[in-house]
């Protein structure tokens, strides 16, 4: 039984010009397993799973599958050997149903071979979200779809075509907590019956919860494989250990120290503001203040910054900024007034990817270190280098594209461009998404810098712990309302929970 | 290291490469091709692709496309004619005017691309019909002639050289229009290197939105750039119109996709953000010895077409290959 392996993966190594992105990488997984697969950004976990699909050809190494080995996969290959993988981004077609996309590309014809038989199709795709019992109306448009369920028309895709092995790459990154919870209670039923999952995930609640082992590896090497064990009891030390072996080396403190530095002086008061789908929001954010803003994602909180930071405009209310009643039109306007917004997708809205590092870190200030619309070149090289320096953007040269940085290197560019335009207010819109463990460390040291510093921060996060280890005060949104305030001493997840539910929680119901 | 930054100088530069290899082959067939009087005569010609191609590369690095510039040409022909052969104006007003004109065009586009959100292929399209259209319009279909004739000085911008301020020699014959042009050149590699719209056009092209929450205004630099569009077109119909000494409303058809091609073929990317002045610079040179040089050599002006668009599939071609082969 021990040896019943479905897939193995036997010394994988890919080099492409001038880098090494796997030096050797062993996998094996088990018939009827889940397991977790997890490492550092850029330690080599999309460039595997790629092996496996046949969108990377390996410079050397065996695959298995069920015993059959070979030297490389196609997409064929994988789809014939019963191997399917659900990327982050979805291949989905918004504008084709449910059904036409489980059988895109391989439609069920009527009995003339030419036209397509939509209702044998929709009776299929029936059958197969009703075997993973969710409930979805083959006829609906994907783009109709919840983020949650356009997943499980993937998975739904890849189990009508039997597939034995699901590799899911981060599936939880994308869904509300609520379609977490859905998405892992299909993923067990897929394990009972047979099928075998490698399941790749940040976070690592995740993996204890689903996993029946975990391997990590780490720049491009297999370091080891663990059993998880699901005692509540041990995962606390269970969790130290695989950020160890992520790591290579030990992290004492996930959270920096920081003196106390909240400052009297109130930089932004938000009062009774209404807009952009929130309603009736108030609040007080000082110097020195790391004021977070938990929820749940579509709980209004990206929102609100939208509307501080100018690029979504208020209905109603004041927005107060160093004693000043503001109204910015456009970013372009709060940013001269001192405010920053670091946005949650830094690919599409923070980093300029095709500009270098050097254009990044000025791109706010150039009018003000231009003369008559030339550009002081010294000084936009010399601001760069500083901001290098300083926050310590790990790269070759200040004239790099911003594309070839790994994530944490590019929140750092961006977090330098808000530095150099002297930003009062900076706005992080879940600040370490999509960073790995280490850079992670250093972003939260940045925010204490800041904040050191004077500057005021709203941190918006979805990690709990994140929320609670970062933040002075917490302010909690529930569907585009406030909910509720807590003070440091009254940080508790079961209370930030409950409020992000739209609930008051019994022991602040007399306080109100 | 070094090798790659040898290699990426080399595939930057390539394009003067094919610029020298194409200006061998038509002088190794017609050694007439490198005299003096073609190369002045080739200045002439490619002069007023160069004006207009410096607006047309801004557009396109923010992935944007200006399909009205030949209408715009022909207009600024039209109206400049009429205003001083019809109603009698002074050459320099209306000069000016014509130009005002051709600017406030590029506004409208602008204007239709960024506070309307039409696609720019849409917007500019509907911009050349309707131009085009008013350029027949006004001058009645029929050509309005005897404009240089009439104004000799407005030879100035086409049929002028240096010797007419008593410059002697080889350097005399150099034109007006190509100096015209060199200046404008210049202008369009100050502005995209050194000044900070240039840094502007640059983060547009590679993500509108990352740049409007980096500060920029991305609705003004679009007003901006289709303006700066329309002004070269202007610039660039007079300096036909000097050539031609005769405003036709059907001037410069298809104009916009002989520019489009030195550009793209310079290296500037459709997709946006990506693309250098000196390449533009190549591009003009390339396509304006191509049809000098195809004349020469008896080549059919159909058979030219179809070298022409050749070579505009074969550019991107090479582009969009050597991309797919880098991310894979």
């Amino acid at each position: 039984m021990a040896d019943d392996y479905v897939l193995e993966l036997e010394h994988i190594r890919k080099e492409y010009p001038g880098v090494v992105a796997l030096k050797d990488v062993t996998l094996q997984l088990r018939r009827g397993e889940i397991l977790g697969l997890i490492g550092e950004n850029g330690a080599g976990k999309s460039t595997l799973i790629k092996c496996c699909s046949g969108a990377v050809i390996p410079t050397s190494g065996k695959i298995k599958i069920n015993g059959k080995e070979f030297d490389r996969m196609s997409p064929q290959l994988a789809a014939e050997n019963g191997i399917a993988i659900i990327y982050q981004e979805f291949n989905n077609v918004g504008e084709l149903s449910a059904a036409e996309n489980m059988f895109l590309g391989r439609p069920i014809l009527k009995k003339n071979g030419i036209v397509i038989d939509r209702k044998a199709m929709e009776a299929e795709a029936a059958k197969a979200f009703e075997q993973l019992e969710i409930k979805i109306n083959p006829a609906e448009l994907v783009k109709n779809l919840s983020v949650g369920y356009q997943q499980m028309v993937e998975i739904a895709k890849a189990i009508q075509q039997n597939a034995q092995v699901l590799i899911m790459d981060e599936p939880s990154a994308p869904l509300t907590t609520k379609e977490v919870e859905s998405m892992f209670k299909v993923v067990e039923l897929l394990k009972s019956r047979g099928v075998s999952i490698i399941y790749i995930s940040h976070r690592l609640e995740e993996i204890f919860r689903l996993s029946d082992r975990v391997e990590v590896i780490r720049d491009g090497e297999y370091v080891d494989t663990l059993i998880t064990d699901k005692d509540p009891a041990t995962i606390p030390n269970q969790v130290d250990e695989l950020i160890k072996l992520m790591v290579g080396r030990e992290m004492t403190q996930k959270y920096p120290p920081r003196k106390p530095c909240v400052r009297d002086e109130v930089v932004l008061e938000l009062d009774h503001v209404y807009g952009n789908g929130d309603e009736d929001i108030s609040f007080k954010v000082h110097a020195g203040e790391v004021l977070g803003l938990g929820g749940l994602v579509g709980a209004g909180r990206t929102e609100i910054a939208q509307v501080i930071f100018g690029s979504k405009p208020k209905d109603s209310g004041r927005i107060i900024f160093m004693g000043q009643e503001i109204n910015p039109k456009a970013p372009r306007a709060a940013i001269d007034y001192g405010i920053a917004l670091l946005p949650e997708d830094r690919k599409r809205h923070g980093a300029l990817l095709t500009n270098s590092i050097k254009n990044n870190i000025s791109m706010p200030i150039y009018e003000r270190i231009s003369k008559a619309t030339v550009i002081d070149s010294k000084t936009e090289k010399t601001t760069a280098e500083r901001y290098r320096e300083d926050i310590q953007i790990k790269c070759p040269s200040i004239n790099q594209l911003v594309r070839n940085l790994s994530g944490g290197n590019q929140q750092k560019v961006i977090l330098a461009k808000w530095l150099a335009a002297n930003s009062k207010l900076i706005i992080f819109d879940e600040p370490t998404r999509g960073i790995d463990v280490g850079a992670k460390y250093e972003i939260y040291k940045l925010i204490n810098d800041l904040v050191e510093d004077g500057v005021a921060v709203l941190m918006i996060s979805s990690e709990m712990e994140e929320l609670m280890g970062m933040s002075d005060r917490i302010i909690v949104l529930a569907e585009k309302k406030m909910m509720g305030e807590l003070q440091k001493d009254e940080f508790n997840s079961d209370t930030i929970m409950t409020y992000a539910s739209g609930m008051i929680p019994e022991h602040k119901k007399e306080a109100v | 290291m070094n090798e790659n930054k040898f290699a990426a100088a080399f595939k930057q530069n390539a394009i003067w490469l094919v610029f020298i290899i194409e200006i061998a082959i038509f002088a190794y067939f017609n050694p007439k091709f490198l005299g003096l009087a073609n190369i002045v005569n080739i200045s002439r010609q490619v002069s007023y692709y160069g004006i207009a191609s410096i607006g047309m590369t801004f557009v396109i690095l923010i992935a944007g496309i200006d399909l009205s510039i030949g209408s715009i040409i022909a207009l600024v022909n039209v109206v400049c004619a009429y205003l001083m052969m019809n109603m009698g104006w002074n050459m320099w007003l209306a000069i000016l005017i014509s130009i005002a004109m051709a600017i406030l065009i590029g506004v409208l586009n602008g204007w239709m691309v960024a506070s309307i959100g039409i696609p720019a292929i849409i917007a500019t399209f509907a911009s050349q019909t309707i131009f085009r259209g008013c350029a027949y319009l006004l001058s009645g279909g029929l050509p309005i002639p005897g404009v240089v004739l009439e104004h000799p000085t407005f030879g100035f911008f086409a049929r002028w050289s240096l010797n007419r301020w008593g410059i002697p020699g080889d350097f005399g014959l150099i034109p007006i229009c190509a100096i015209i042009m060199v200046i404008c050149f210049a202008v369009g590699s100050f502005i995209l290197n050194k000044s900070y719209f240039g840094r502007y056009f640059y983060a547009i092209g590679g993500n509108e939105e990352a740049s409007e929450l980096s500060g920029i205004r991305v609705n003004k630099m679009k007003y901006l750039i289709y303006a700066l569009s329309g002004f070269f077109a202007g610039l660039a119909g007079i300096v036909l119109l000097s050539r031609s000494g005769s405003a036709q409303s059907t001037a410069a058809i298809g104009f916009e996709f002989e520019v489009i091609t030195c550009v793209v073929l310079g290296g500037v990317s459709v997709a946006g953000g990506i693309g250098r002045m000196s390449g533009v610079i190549a591009g003009v040179l390339i396509i304006g010895s191509l049809k000098s040089g195809m004349i020469m050599m008896n080549v059919s002006e159909y058979t030219q077409m179809v070298v022409q668009g050749l070579v505009l599939a074969v550019a991107v071609g090479i582009d969009c290959f050597s991309k797919k082969r880098q991310s894979n």
